[in-house]
């Protein structure tokens, strides 16, 4: 410390936030007599204007040389405080945060105890402060192809959103063809226009654009680098079919002896080849061989496909590629899974043929489906005369998933229409509430009310088809707690529909680690904040959107695939990006040249200078993870803005006044 | 296996073949079962309802005589009643603070004491199902029970709150139809097992009480049972006592015994079938277990193939639990 240090201390009371609970005058007050310390003040909410001009003339008028703000989370306002000092003329990495509000007011309730906590904390900020350096950061080229995980409506709106403006996209997608969810949907609600008919011109538009590199039937494998800088490495699972070779005629599936239920695409309730492509529009057209069903694989004869296969395309020695993209930003849109309707054994799926799932029904009804739109018991041919639709299953349950999956009710509505529509059968919906909170959502439901369906508000105990009566025998039963009518009810069905909710996909958790981010305590992605920042996550240059991020109908998950491509559009045209200063840097007097600290780097930013002999960071590859410090034999590497003065003089800061807070107790005792 | 054994009156006075059937069993699997000294009634449903420290007090009072042995940690109830009202409790004991401490007066009285989680409650199928475990029992099984069709009835107690530590689903268990086909018996889908078997209705309302019996009956007779299976003597002395009232009561001619699964065990293991009970029962069981062993159970088919012009749509697979 070559110049005089002149700490400014800035009190914030966040409202009541923070002063509900910390003394915030006294804490202010006592820091004023810590060292260095020439300036010491509270105001109610320091990231005002107001608040940031009072630093401003402090560093203007007294001097101050040196900022602490004890307020709220560096995540929220560290680059606000940074930025007012800069505006006044002071390098921004004079600035030290401490965190009153997370840390104390909103975790410690008694009052004299969060004081004395708050103070300890300042003391510790100021004496950490007094050792910060000026650091200046580095900026480097964005890189402007974007990387995008799902080929669902979400991942398809933001593909093309980017596609579009002029910039690559990479778009990776798990099953054979993109489409997601919704392909597989017969009509959308409210406005009960055809799902596929609205979405494969987009998906065609996706396969053909000449900025989409489309990969299905891919999983990512690894992301390494960060924002501006991605480094993915993606399994392009092997298809067992030439791209190149094939022309997408179908012959192969025609000719294929192998038939399989189909889980995936028809929700278990139609059939598919072992060579197949999920539905007629798939996008790209070509088929995948499924290994674990194609008899060639199993018994090793068969062949059928490449006997017929017009253009040589069936490759049965195809293996897995890997290929590796860079990229600048990535959007997440790996959507959700359907909960799994066995695991409520009370309501018979999986033991009573006519209970069908809500994906079950939409494949029944659309006219792609297995009985090409016909609404049909298990046994294919009857036609049901009365059905129910069972609202929030495994959703707003405290025993499967506390949360409202959002579609349920307008989804239901919907399967109501269709049934009366095309059976003519008498719809029962069993409700919790109804909740129709969108645009002419509210609408449809009073015409579904007019069309005759019988609404039931109660929570469904079980679905049996143990009658009691004559009248319920060969029947589903429906018990329902009638809670408007005040009274159980069992109500006699011929079909029961079980309208389940939305869930993460069940390797959302390896697949947030993959990217990065967090999962909420429900397992869906954690965004950045939840109403002013929705599809930013805590990692920069990863975002989240659509129904990964939780349960979204589709107008919601549209509108988020587009503002994840309109925040990622906005981050490209920065051209370059800051990088944080506080990296590692070497100290080449002292570095024996061991190379301990080149292997010991997670993100391989150190280098070997072979003419000095000596090791290297390369700042913008360096994410000042500190590693290689505790690596480094000599003691030669230190990492900017964590060097070991500061956190010393940080924890000296702490107990020094956690020594006074002893004395003083004892003192009064 | 040691275990605090807390036997219940009913099975004392008048459901034998319960307990003499746990105990024929008992040895050969390995239990050892410690009856609490000097226990009482746990008081049954009732009580509850006429004076809550009362009935906390007479039930605490048995987990107060059973924590006396320290070696021993948990408590084995055979009945749901007995087995829920203890774990009540104990839990209520911790969570109640006005409640335990009445109790705890009352106790004091007596010099008695007990402090609430010493003892972990247990029934006997939770016991039988985790604790000697169903690779045991297949090896014990030297006479399997091959094809008996059993339907396994759990009654509404025992599944809720958290039968099996949560283990088990409280709406559509499955731990006792686990322990059936490991003795080789065939389990039948049974929706009734959870549903209540009117308890001591039939001294209450007839019309309700034996309606309440007519469903279960009926659904194990619609599934072709041979047997029910039964794992709580209130449940047993209703669907065996009373199947013929309800039979004239309705018209019906339902023939159906209800067994203590306890005694399939024993079956199974090849004991003398007076040495678990058999016989006691008012339903003649010897007719459905002359069929054990004249079949063998069938092996699992080969799904069908779909024919070209069957228009069947396939199921879900059954579901996999962890």
């Amino acid at each position: 410390m070559t110049e005089e240090v002149r700490i400014g201390v800035y009190v914030c009371h966040c409202g009541s936030n923070i002063a509900g609970t910390v003394d915030v005058e006294e804490v202010a007050r006592w820091a004023g007599h810590l060292p260095n310390v020439v300036s010491s003040r509270d105001y109610k909410f320091m990231c005002s204007s107001l608040g940031q001009e009072m630093i401003e003339k402090d560093i203007k008028e007294m001097g101050v040389n040196r900022v602490v703000v004890a307020s709220c989370t560096p995540h929220l306002h560290e680059p606000t405080y940074r930025n007012a000092l800069a505006r006044a003329g002071l390098n921004p990495y004079f600035f030290e945060m401490a965190n009153i509000r997370e840390q104390v007011s909103w975790v410690t309730s008694d009052p004299v105890e969060a004081t004395k906590k708050a103070e300890a904390l300042v003391a510790a900020a100021v004496g950490r402060v007094a050792w910060h350096q000026a650091l200046e950061p580095l900026f480097v080229p964005i890189e402007p192809s974007v990387l995008i995980v799902g080929g669902g409506v979400t991942g398809i709106q933001s593909a093309l959103e980017i596609a579009d403006a002029g910039y690559h996209v990479y778009m990776v997608e798990r099953e054979p063809s993109i489409g997601g969810h919704m392909a597989q949907l017969d009509k959308t609600f409210p406005t009960l226009d055809c799902s596929a008919c609205i979405l494969t011109p987009k998906m065609f538009n996706v396969g053909n654009h000449k900025n989409v590199t489309l990969m299905t039937w891919s999983e990512v494998e690894k992301v390494d680098g960060y924002i501006g800088n991605f480094t993915v490495t993606i399994r392009k699972r092997a298809r067992y079919i030439d791209e190149a070779l094939c022309t997408g005629c179908g012959v192969c599936q025609e000719k294929c002896p192998k038939r399989v239920v189909d889980d995936v695409f028809e929700a278990g309730v139609g059939r598919r080849k072992a060579v197949y492509r999920p539905f007629p529009q798939a996008v790209p057209n070509y088929p995948v061989i499924d290994r674990a069903n194609c008899t060639f694989f199993l018994k090793g004869t068969c062949k059928a496909c490449e006997k017929f296969c017009p253009t040589g395309a069936i490759k049965f020695d195809q293996q897995d590629e890997i290929v590796t993209v860079k990229v600048g930003n990535i959007i997440l849109a790996t959507g959700w899974d359907l909960f799994d309707a066995r695991r409520m054994p009370q309501y018979g799926y999986g033991r009573l043929p006519n209970v069908f799932s809500s994906m079950e029904f939409e494949r029944l009804s659309n006219a792609a489906g297995p009985t090409g739109g016909k609404i049909v018991l298990r046994d294919g041919v009857s036609v049901p005369k009365s059905v129910g639709i069972i609202h929030c299953v495994g959703s707003r349950d405290k025993n499967y998933n506390n949360y409202c999956s959002a579609i349920c009710c307008m989804q239901s509505l919907k399967f109501a229409h269709l049934v009366h529509e095309k059976t003519g059968a008498q719809v029962h919906n069993f409700y919790i509430d109804i909740r129709t909170p969108a645009k002419a959502y509210d609408e449809f439901y009073q015409r579904i009310l007019e069309e005759g369906t019988i609404f039931i508000r109660g929570k469904v105990a079980e679905v049996t088809d143990t009658g009691r009566t004559p009248e319920e025998e060969g029947k589903l039963i429906v018990q329902v707690d009638d809670s408007l009518a005040g009274r159980q009810r069992r109500i006699p069905l011929d079909m029961v529909i079980l309208s389940a909710g939305l869930e993460p996909r069940h390797d959302a958790k390896e697949v947030a680690i993959k990217f990065g981010i967090s999962c909420s305590a429900d397992r869906w992605f954690m965004e950045k904040h939840p109403k002013l920042d929705p599809v930013a996550t805590m990692t920069d240059g990863v975002f989240v959107a659509g129904a990964c991020q939780g349960p979204k109908d589709i107008p919601a998950s549209v509108a988020q695939g587009s503002a994840a491509a309109a925040r990622v559009l906005s981050i490209i045209g920065q051209k370059e990006i800051e990088i944080d200063a506080a990296t590692a840097i070497v100290d080449e007097t002292s570095c024996v040249g061991c190379k301990e600290c080149i292997a010991s780097c997670p993100y391989q930013a150190i280098e070997f200078l072979e003419d000095k002999g000596k090791a290297y960071v390369r700042e913008a590859l360096c994410k000042g993870c500190g590693t290689c410090v505790g690596t480094c034999l000599s003691k030669s590497i230190a990492l900017k803005h964590f060097t070991d003065q500061q956190l010393v003089s940080e924890m000296i800061g702490a107990m020094t006044a956690m020594k006074m807070f002893e004395q003083a107790q004892t003192e009064v005792a | 296996m040691k275990y605090s054994y807390y036997p219940g009156c009913s099975n004392e006075k008048f459901t034998g073949a319960y307990e003499t059937s746990i105990q024929a069993i008992a040895g050969p699997l390995g239990l050892e079962l410690v009856e609490i000294e000097d226990w009482n009634c746990c008081g049954a449903s009732e009580y509850m309802a006429l004076n809550l420290t009362a009935a906390y007090s007479l039930i605490a009072r048995n987990l107060a005589q059973a924590s006396k042995n320290q070696d021993l940690h948990q408590v084995v109830a055979p009945c749901s009643l007995c087995y829920v009202n203890l774990r009540k409790c104990d839990k209520y004991m911790g969570t109640e603070a006005a409640l335990a401490g009445r109790v705890t007066q009352a106790l004091a009285e007596d010099g008695l004491s007990y402090k609430p989680g010493t003892l972990k409650v247990r029934h006997l199928l939770d016991v039988i199902h985790d604790d000697i475990g169903l690779e045991t029992l297949k090896a014990k099984a030297l006479q399997p029970l091959h094809g008996l069709r059993v339907a396994p009835y759990y009654g509404c107690l025992i599944v809720r709150p958290e039968f099996h530590n949560g283990g088990d689903d409280t709406e559509f268990p499955t731990s006792m139809d686990e322990v059936i086909r490991a003795l080789g018996a065939e389990v039948v889908d049974f929706p009734m097992k959870a549903q209540c078997c009117g308890g001591h209705m039939t001294q209450i309302s007839e019309s309700v009480g034996y309606e309440l019996i007519r469903r279960i009956l009926k659904s194990a007779a619609d599934n072709q049972a041979d047997v029910i299976a039964a794992l709580c003597p209130m449940c047993q002395v209703n669907l065996d006592a009373f199947q013929g009232a309800v039979n004239r009561y309705f018209g019906t001619e339902t023939h159906i015994p209800v067994l203590y699964f306890t005694q399939l065990i024993g079956l199974a293991m090849g004991l003398p079938p007076r040495h678990v009970g058999i016989g006691e029962e008012l339903v003649d069981a010897r007719p459905a277990l002359s069929r054990i062993g004249s079949e063998m159970a069938a092996e699992a088919a080969e799904p069908r193939k779909p024919r070209k012009d069957d228009k069947a749509l396939p199921m879900p697979a059954p579901l996999k639990r962890a």
